[in-house]
């Protein structure tokens, strides 16, 4: 297990009291393997990775749970030692290419201070672990593109740059926040690609926030669907996405178009209602008010994640399922 | 604390022990008296007189509402035309907004101060001697509107550049309104804000300026004191001994603009309606 | 057969991207034209739903502006047979005016087009919320109070009040999420069949489309590459940048099946490649490709599928 977090909770706290946006979050991510943490706006999946890599901004904090690295615990680590940590073995790829990069320097000025500063490189060994790197990702004719600056790649090719200054300092675990959002569909498919590729041959761990099922579908082994800042339903990819155990999953699924020939124009399945507010989170199960199937559990008590057959599911629809074990 | 300043401005003329301007009623041999609670005051002068036996009191109340008035109104002017011009150069853009912008550059590269001084001075020369007293707060009015407007036009315009783009705004051609009709309901609310901003921290300005025009003596004359010139008069008796005649409208005079600036804010935070 | 609603015939829009005068004149450059929109022509009939898809940079949103009569063709005819037309907007947060009530944003249409007597506009307003799902307190509101879901069916109400027969919808749901997305999608087939509207919807997302479209047209750099109706183009996709953009969409059933990802990226826009301007990506682009456009024949704008030269095996 190259990722563990632990019973994570991040909690902002406002003029109104404080809001739970993360609540009991606990799940792994093993090497070379990519785990998915699927939600809509709002779920939590953003500040849950925010949460592991120590970048919460006040008034938002973590207020409990632990996350440990490669067996070493992180999270109550003091600034600089989390900084050394996150720079070296936490790769990090936001949504927006623009913002991530340095408008001011060129690409291999950028892509070399991070070697330079993690892996201690000189010379032209450094200049050659940059090239490798940019050819890794994709980028042709690097010899010259690294002299380039920012705004002269189109999105994609930023995007494939900002994996590369992500992978620089081999890093164990990539943590993607919304990496295609902001490219177009064929563009997409090429970065999803390359995620994957970069999993397996490096071995490191991936966590891949998103709130594309389909992104999810080709890319994760595993996923984990979060609503109301909770684990809905944790499991194998295959087993989450065609039959799902958790209501709410069962429902997002069936709300997304598909592309299915021939099947033309029909009525898509939708969830009635919208995701609480953070201040409005309903007791018992947070998905009670909007799911078809509750009964009175549903609406005192709140359910853990259980076993579901393959993965697990906090639904008190396979309770009867606990009580044999 | 604020409305209790303006109140009292406003309110001048009825509670004033006396009506400072009416020469009838002075009477020199109360020249030079000192507050209520040193030697030689008295009562009826509570802050002491000045050198033509006008009452202070009354005359810094007299004088704050002209300092307030003529803020307000340069402040107000320069608003109007600033944003006109600021709403239409953003929103028309092209020719309109080429000329506005070099307009505006060229004023801007004159302080705020010459501009008044200059078209005061002008007004003075292209107007009788007896017409000046009467018409000194017009032209104040103007000069100093005209030397701050320019602030208002920028943030103005580059509000609206931004919010045209918008697509309330589109959405609001398709349904046909014509542009005057977007700039005026859709686009002004929109960009307001600074200019609220902007606005109650220049009426602070504005009082100051007119202030210093008076002090410098272009301003309002001493038959018609506002708090600047009777700073002004009172500063020759400074080190003679006669200390009020200066200092007390000075004093009132910080409090004013302080408590404009307070209600300025308090201002702002009440229109906005997300804070509702 | 009746006229169409709405007919595009040979529409093109130049945007004027050159640099400022005096840089100019001192470098010696010319001036900088974008095609946005190049030669396209179509036509939107009654009823039905028409799609323009495409990536970023393909033209589909000026399309939108120019069907609604936001802007006027650089070349070429719009004509429009209908009474009015309105728009919906891709943005839940910038499509409402933050300053005014619910209930203004949504009279707004009616008030200036003179749908109503005065008296009648608030009903009218009450009913047109409830509509699409909204209450007749939810007018005394600001936008800022609602979510993005609900903003777009505002959003709607506002562009139904002013009763048009045409409702151009430019990526209506792509800044929400799947599950509102859902719901949206359902309320704009249902007020279409209540109300016999007619709409233009254009998006970068072909699951969307798929669901909600009679008829779609694939747009790449501001040309028609293809036009078919929606269940033909998506069995049997012909140009090849359609199939490439099929086969890039991700797909739910192929969880865990290794694809072949598409090649390059869309090349920039003020210099488009010469002749087909998909050459350069596409795999069967010869010599004709390099030097000569091709012309929309049988729905479909490609040499190697006028010419036979690409085999639809399936």
């Amino acid at each position: 297990m190259i990722l563990q977090a632990k019973n994570l909770r991040v909690e902002f706290r406002t003029r109104r009291g404080t809001l739970v946006a993360v609540d009991d979050v606990s799940f792994c991510v093993a090497r070379g393997e990519v785990l998915g943490v699927v939600g809509e706006s709002g779920a939590g999946k953003s500040l849950t990775g925010l949460a592991i890599m120590g970048l919460l901004e006040p008034p938002g904090r973590l207020a409990a749970g632990e996350v440990w690295l490669e067996g070493r615990r992180i999270d109550q680590l003091p600034h600089a030692a989390l900084r050394a940590i996150r720079g070296r073995r936490i790769g990090v790829v936001f949504q927006d290419p623009l913002g991530s990069l340095n408008p001011l320097y060129t690409i291999g000025e950028q892509l070399e201070e991070t070697i330079r500063t993690h892996l201690g490189l000189a010379g032209k060994e450094l200049r050659q672990r940059a090239l490798a790197l940019l050819s890794e990702v994709g980028i042709p004719a690097p010899q010259a593109r690294l002299h380039h600056y920012p705004h002269q790649f189109s999105g994609g090719m930023r995007q494939r740059v900002v994996i590369a200054l992500a992978l620089a300092a081999e890093p164990i675990l990539l943590i993607a926040d919304e990496p295609t959002t902001a490219l177009d569909v064929s563009m997409q498919a090429q970065i999803i690609a390359l995620i994957k590729r970069v999993a397996r041959e490096r071995g490191a761990a991936v966590m891949l926030i998103t709130h594309d099922m389909g992104v999810i579908a080709e890319t994760a082994d595993r996923v984990a669907v979060m609503y109301a800042g909770r684990i809905v339903e944790i499991g194998a990819v295959r087993d989450v996405l065609h039959a799902p155990r958790h209501p709410y999953t069962a429902g997002l699924m069936a709300s997304i178009p598909r592309i299915a020939a021939g099947a033309g124009r029909s009525r898509l399945a939708q969830i009635e209602g919208a995701m609480p507010r953070l201040d409005a989170i309903p007791r018992g199960c947070p998905f009670h008010p909007r799911c078809a199937k509750r009964f009175e559990r549903c609406l005192s008590s709140r359910p853990e994640l259980m076993p579901a057959e393959e993965g697990q599911a906090a639904c008190w629809l396979h309770a009867s399922a606990v009580a044999q074990r | 604390m604020t409305l209790a300043c303006v109140g009292a401005a406003l309110a001048a003329p009825w509670i004033a022990p006396q009506d400072p301007f009416n020469p009838a009623a002075l009477d020199l041999n109360q020249a030079f008296r000192p507050p209520a609670w040193l030697d030689g005051g008295s009562a009826g002068y509570f802050l002491g007189s000045d050198d033509q036996g006008r009452d202070l009191l009354s005359a810094i109340l007299h004088g704050a509402r002209i300092s307030l008035g003529v803020g307000l109104a340069a402040v107000c002017f320069a608003l109007v035309l600033g944003v006109s011009l600021g709403l239409a150069a953003g929103y028309c853009g092209g020719w309109l907004d080429a000329l506005v912008m070099r307009i505006a550059d060229v004023q801007l590269s004159f302080p705020a101060i010459l501009i008044a001084l200059l078209i005061d001075g002008v007004a003075r020369i292209a107007l009788p001697a007896g017409a000046q007293d009467a018409i000194a707060v017009p032209v104040l009015i103007i000069a100093i509107g005209l030397s701050a407007w320019v602030q208002y036009a920028r943030t103005v315009r580059g509000s609206t550049m931004v919010e045209k783009e918008k697509e309330y705004v589109q959405a609001a051609r398709v349904i046909g309104r014509r542009p005057l009709a977007i700039m005026l309901l859709h686009v002004l609310p929109n960009v307001m804000g600074p200019v609220l901003v902007i606005g109650t921290i220049q009426i602070a300005t504005a009082i100051i300026t007119e202030a210093t025009l008076s002090f410098l003596g272009v301003g309002l004359p001493p038959t018609r004191p506002s708090l600047g010139t009777l700073i002004r008069v009172g500063n020759d008796f400074l080190f003679s001994g006669e200390w009020w005649i200066t200092v007390f409208p000075g004093v009132a005079l910080v409090t004013l603009v302080l408590s404009v600036n307070l209600l300025g804010d308090w201002l702002r935070d009440a229109l906005n309606p997300k804070l509702r | 057969m009746r006229a169409p609603l709405l007919s595009v015939k040979a529409v093109s829009r130049d945007f004027d991207v050159s640099r400022p005068w005096l840089d100019r004149v001192l470098e010696g450059e010319g001036r900088r034209l974008l095609r946005a929109v190049d030669g396209l022509t179509l036509e939107v009939r009654h009823g039905e739903t028409l799609a323009l898809v495409g990536e970023s940079g393909c033209g589909k949103s000026t399309v939108a502006r120019l069907m609604v009569g936001l802007d006027a063709p650089s070349d070429g005819r719009i004509e429009f047979r209908g009474q009015r037309r309105q728009m919906i907007f891709q943005s839940p947060y910038a499509s409402l005016n933050p300053r005014w009530r619910v209930r203004d944003i949504v009279a707004e249409p009616i008030r200036v087009l003179r749908l109503a007597r005065k008296a009648e506009v608030g009903g009218r307003v009450v009913q047109l919320l409830a509509q699409v799902g909204l209450s007749a307190d939810d007018g005394e509101k600001y936008p800022h109070e609602f979510s993005g879901g609900q903003r777009q069916r505002i959003s709607i109400a506002r562009a139904l009040s002013g009763e048009p027969d045409l409702l151009i919808c430019d990526e209506p749901t792509s800044a929400l999420d799947v599950s509102v997305q859902a719901q949206i999608l359902n309320l704009m087939a249902e007020l279409q069949r209540r109300l016999a509207l007619t709409y233009v919807f254009i998006s970068h997302n072909l699951a969307v489309v798929s669901q909600i479209a009679d008829r779609v047209g694939v747009m790449y750099l501001g040309r028609l590459v293809e036009l078919a109706p929606a269940g033909e183009l998506f069995s049997h996709p012909r140009h090849p940048y359609t199939r490439m953009l099929l086969e890039a969409v991700p797909q739910i059933e192929r969880t865990g099946e290794p694809r072949t990802p598409v090649a390059g990226e869309v090349p920039n826009p003020l210099a488009p490649p010469p002749g087909c301007s998909f050459h350069p990506r596409c795999p069967h682009a010869d010599e004709r490709c390099r030097r000569e456009r091709p012309e929309l024949i049988d729905a479909v704008a490609c040499h190697a599928v006028q010419e036979g030269r690409i085999s639809f095996a399936r």
